[in-house]
């Protein structure tokens, strides 16, 4: 029975025709685990007039694409994505599925687990092929971060997985082509569609926190909302982007998609100011892999400095201006 | 109206302490909370009822302390609550638990669901969707504002970096994000009403559902190992 | 006997100390450097029915009992005593005398508005020259027609100038000593009815506290609590409630100074350690901590005393005695435990101190307690 089910597929997101980084992330991934299993790696690729992004999945490791064009498809919503990927599912029959832990994809997944009555595991972090069983061992942390628990799906096919984006690494891509399939899964308009009224982008998404290379990350510490601005200031001098850890975004000081850890998004960028930050598990989560953490906090007994490579004890309120006045002499210096 | 919010107790996670010298997770006197999102789910019932006027129903599947969520919710003002709890259900994953969840939710006559987008313990968020699947209605996820017309509910739905507004016809199920709301205290005279409350217990025998898919059996998933995270980072 | 709370108690517990750590906690520190008092707060006090917490159901409150509305002060008292005591005054010595002798229509027309928090109360018993000799009333009440003029002064009234519904007690027959006292219930407004002096305090700050002037002031005759010439009693029984409440304060000055105080001297360093190490820090925390157990136990056994028995002076008065001394010792200690940092306002435990001394004088001093307390023993 297991045996009938074969192949490693992504769910590639696809958001105003571009596929989002994470996608690029699990077919790189899935080409890991294909070549272990010893099968191939298929992208499945829904939207309206999307076929010719098809080889930039081939780039990072997809042997094919299948393609499912039709307007019901243009604008996410949950039914006909997921009626489209059940359909492939049934018709298929692939060993693995993965979808990145966005938004999108941990509320398809789990209506596509439902639906086919097979397991899933969310927002996983680590993902490997146990070789005696040809089991996929799927690791996420659990308990607010203070576990890492090991998940299987021994006996249900296809094994589920939403992973985090952020956390696999892309490989580089090459010029491989797909082999690309055109799907028909059929829509049928039924009591469980929804109707897009319209779709509102918000100010902070001029810039990913996902991708910069500098982060200017305030906690709790910052104080109030106001105090933002030194962040922002030593951000603008820096070159670097402002985030956020949860406490902020839970006061409404700053919006959500700034915010990193646990709950939030997964960074790593080259430098990681942790100001104003006590380091909560939760937040480490999101953090800890930054090539370098450098924490301001007045605490000195703050977790942050447990995982920093470089501390400041004192009072942020002071540091940062100095600090963001050293900063633009030395770039006016280089100039 | 009939509104069903999905409610479960978790520990407090914020509160979760390492042993600084094992290196193991410290769980005793770690307390036992209604989870933050399913609060805001629980919210945004009231204010829909407050508004509009409904029957707020609350439910929880855990063990018989799990009553403590349901006293809580009855004294912020919900009207009625249940407690699925039987050992036959103990050990599932999610798929288990949403299929053990819509059989109890179809037994009451609802027009709405509610929950909450994650519980801060298994971080899944797959619950809500999945009840959304077996119950064979529309789900909506990660709702930040919720308005009832007649019907028909308007929802503005998060999605990272933008909000789609999205319209959907009752009954229908809808995941709410914790920073949708502030939740309301509950009131002195509400805790005593809670506790002259009846909660309506629910066994096996009194959901329809095969003995295949509940429990551990109707667990597609199950947890191979499970490190704290610092012996992980260690090693 | 049982000293463990019920599920419902320990459920009203957390809700209380949730309330005081998200919405008073935080403006502790402001409304007692300005001296303002907190009506955002009150206004979230109404809304979650903490100001009729004690009263039944059918006049607006909330239908739980005595140690329930302890508990609320109690909690309040742990991260604000200016709060603690607006509940405490206002449930405890306007609510209560009105549910007791207050006439049906009195019960409809005033706790109604009262238990629900749409007014707040205050009582008015204290003079220039009737403190602790209470029986000494100068304000007089004269009857004219359907009326009672009121004329006189009251002095350190809690809540003076926020409230709404003010009981106030004035000599209707000078020749009867004690018994000719009685109470009025005068709404804020009425024509002769003013307000003179705000009072500086040391502590409590935020809590407003002013001179109740009457000049000619008409009161209805219906609107007379209790008995004409019964007012001392009602004052007095009114008292031994509003004990409860004080010694409820205390309790929770006393606890919120030591729970901070008890992550003090884990983070504060001396000598290369915290000074928990020190045995004088952990003798002296073991001592306040039995001292604060032993408050509360008579404070909750008082608060139970109050729904269960006929007189309950002793209790109430041996917990006020004992929680407000206790309030102030372990305050006292508590400052000296953060050392210099314990005397600058930066850090709460001076302003619990201030807060704290009070409540060995209001509502009866200590030395009154020990008159109750002694005279139930040599009686």
């Amino acid at each position: 029975m297991k045996e009938q089910y074969n192949g490693v597929y992504v769910f590639a997101q696809q958001v105003d025709g571009q596929i989002s980084g994470v996608s690029f992330e699990l077919v790189s991934k899935a080409k890991e685990l294909a070549s272990v299993r010893g099968s191939s790696v298929t992208a499945m690729l829904f939207g309206k007039n999307v076929s010719s992004l098809a080889n930039q999945l081939a780039a990072y490791g997809a042997d094919k694409v299948i393609v499912v064009d039709d307007p019901a498809l243009e604008v996410y919503t949950t039914e006909p994505y997921a009626h489209a990927i059940t359909e492939i599912i049934h018709k298929f029959m692939p060993e693995i599925v993965l979808f990145g832990a966005t938004a999108i994809g941990r509320d398809l997944a789990p209506r596509v687990s439902a639906r086919i009555e097979t397991g899933l595991t969310a927002d996983c972090t680590g993902l490997e092929i146990d070789e005696s069983t040809g089991d996929l061992r799927m690791t996420r942390p659990a308990f607010g971060g203070n576990i890492m628990a090991t998940i299987l799906c021994s006996e249900h096919r296809p094994q589920m997985a939403t992973v985090r984006p952020g956390v696999m690494k892309r490989q580089s891509p090459t010029e491989q082509k797909a082999e690309i399939i055109t799907f028909n899964p059929k829509f049928e308009r039924n009591e469980k569609y929804v109707e897009i009224v319209d779709v509102i982008m918000h100010e902070a998404s001029k810039c990913n926190i996902c991708d910069a290379k500098i982060l200017v990350s305030g906690g709790r510490g910052v104080g109030s909302p106001d105090n933002f601005k030194l962040l922002e200031d030593f951000a603008e001098a820096i070159g670097g982007t402002v985030s956020s850890s949860r406490a902020c975004v839970d006061a409404g000081w700053v919006s959500k998609d700034l915010q990193v850890g646990q709950t939030g998004k997964t960074v790593r960028p080259n430098v990681y100011f942790a100001i104003g930050i006590s380091g909560a598990i939760q937040h480490l989560a999101g953090m800890e892999e930054s090539d370098i953490i450098i924490a301001i906090n007045k605490d000195e007994s703050a977790p942050i400095f447990d995982v920093a490579d470089y501390g400041v004890v004192g009072d942020l309120n002071k540091i940062l201006p100095l600090l963001t006045e050293r900063v633009k002499k030395a770039r006016a210096e280089k100039k | 109206m009939n509104i069903a919010v999905c409610i479960k107790q978790v520990p407090d996670t914020t509160e979760v302490k390492l042993d600084p010298k094992t290196g193991t997770l410290i769980r005793e006197g770690i307390p036992s909370i209604m989870n933050p999102d399913d609060k805001a789910a629980l919210e945004a019932a009231l204010t829909i009822k407050d508004k509009l006027g409904a029957e707020v129903h609350v439910i929880t599947m855990g063990p018989m302390q799990a009553d403590a969520v349901l006293r809580e919710a009855l004294a912020m003002g919900a009207d009625k609550a249940y407690l699925l709890t039987d050992r036959a259900f103990g050990g599932a994953d999610t798929l288990a638990t949403s299929t053990t969840l819509a059989a109890a939710l179809s037994k009451i006559d609802f027009d709405l669901i509610l929950a909450g987008r994650q519980a801060i313990d298994g971080d899944t968020a797959q619950v809500g969707p999945q009840i959304a699947e077996h119950l064979g209605i529309p789900n909506v996820s990660c709702a930040e504002d919720i308005e009832v017309n007649g019907k028909e509910i308007t929802i503005k739905r998060w999605y990272e970096d933008r909000f789609h507004t999205v319209k959907v016809k009752m009954p229908c199920l809808i995941t709410v994000l914790g920073e949708m709301n502030t939740p309301r205290y509950m009131t002195p005279g509400g805790i005593f009403d809670a506790y002259d409350t009846e909660v309506t217990d629910w066994k096996r025998e009194d959901v329809t559902v095969d003995d295949t898919k509940i429990g551990l059996k109707g667990s597609p998933i199950c947890v191979a190992a499970s490190l704290p995270k610092s012996l992980k980072a260690a090693g | 006997m049982d000293f463990k709370l019920s599920q419902k108690h320990m459920m009203a517990q957390t809700l209380f100390r949730e309330f005081t750590e998200r919405e008073v906690g935080p403006i502790a520190c402001e409304i007692d450097e300005t001296e303002s008092f907190p009506t955002q707060t009150v206004e979230k006090l109404k809304k979650y029915g903490f100001l009729g917490i004690p009263v039944p159901k059918e006049y607006g409150g909330q239908g739980c009992d005595t140690l329930t509305y302890v508990m609320c002060v109690e909690q309040l008292g742990k991260l604000c005593g200016t709060t603690s005591v607006i509940v405490s005054a206002h449930t405890s010595l306007a609510c209560d005398p009105i549910l007791k002798f207050g006439s049906p229509e009195q019960k409809q027309k005033y706790l109604v508005p009262l238990a629900n928090g749409t007014h707040l109360g205050a009582f008015a018993l204290t003079e220039a020259g009737a403190g602790t000799d209470s029986a000494g009333q100068q304000t007089k009440a004269t009857r004219d027609g359907d009326d009672y003029i009121l004329n006189g002064t009251k002095i350190f009234i809690t809540n003076g100038k926020e409230a709404d519904t003010y009981i106030v007690f004035a000599m209707t027959d000078k020749t009867q000593g004690t018994r000719g006292i009685s109470a009025f219930i005068v709404e804020k407004g009425t024509p002769g009815f003013t307000f003179g002096t705000k009072e500086k305090k040391m502590g409590i700050r935020g809590s407003s506290t002013y001179e109740l002037i009457f000049r000619d002031c008409r009161i209805p005759k219906e609107n007379l609590l209790g008995q004409e010439g019964k007012g001392f009693g009602i004052a007095m029984q009114t008292l031994d409630g509003g004990r409860i409440g004080i010694a409820a304060q205390a309790l929770g000055i006393a606890e919120g100074a030591f729970e901070k105080t008890v992550a003090y001297v884990q983070e504060r360093k001396q000598f290369g350690k915290p000074i928990s190490y020190f045995q004088n820090t952990q003798f002296l925390l073991a001592d306040l901590a039995t001292r604060i157990e032993a408050a509360k136990l008579l404070v909750y056994k008082a608060a139970m005393a109050k729904d269960t028995q006929k007189r309950f002076s002793t209790e109430a008065a041996m917990a006020k005695l004992y929680a407000s001394e206790t309030a102030l010792e372990v305050t006292n200690k508590c400052i000296q435990l953060h050392g210099g940092y314990g005397y600058m306002r930066d850090y709460e435990v001076e302003r619990m101190m201030r807060d704290a001394k009070i409540t060995e004088i209001y509502e009866g001093t200590s030395e009154v307690q020990r008159m109750v307390i002694s005279g139930s023993i040599l009686k």
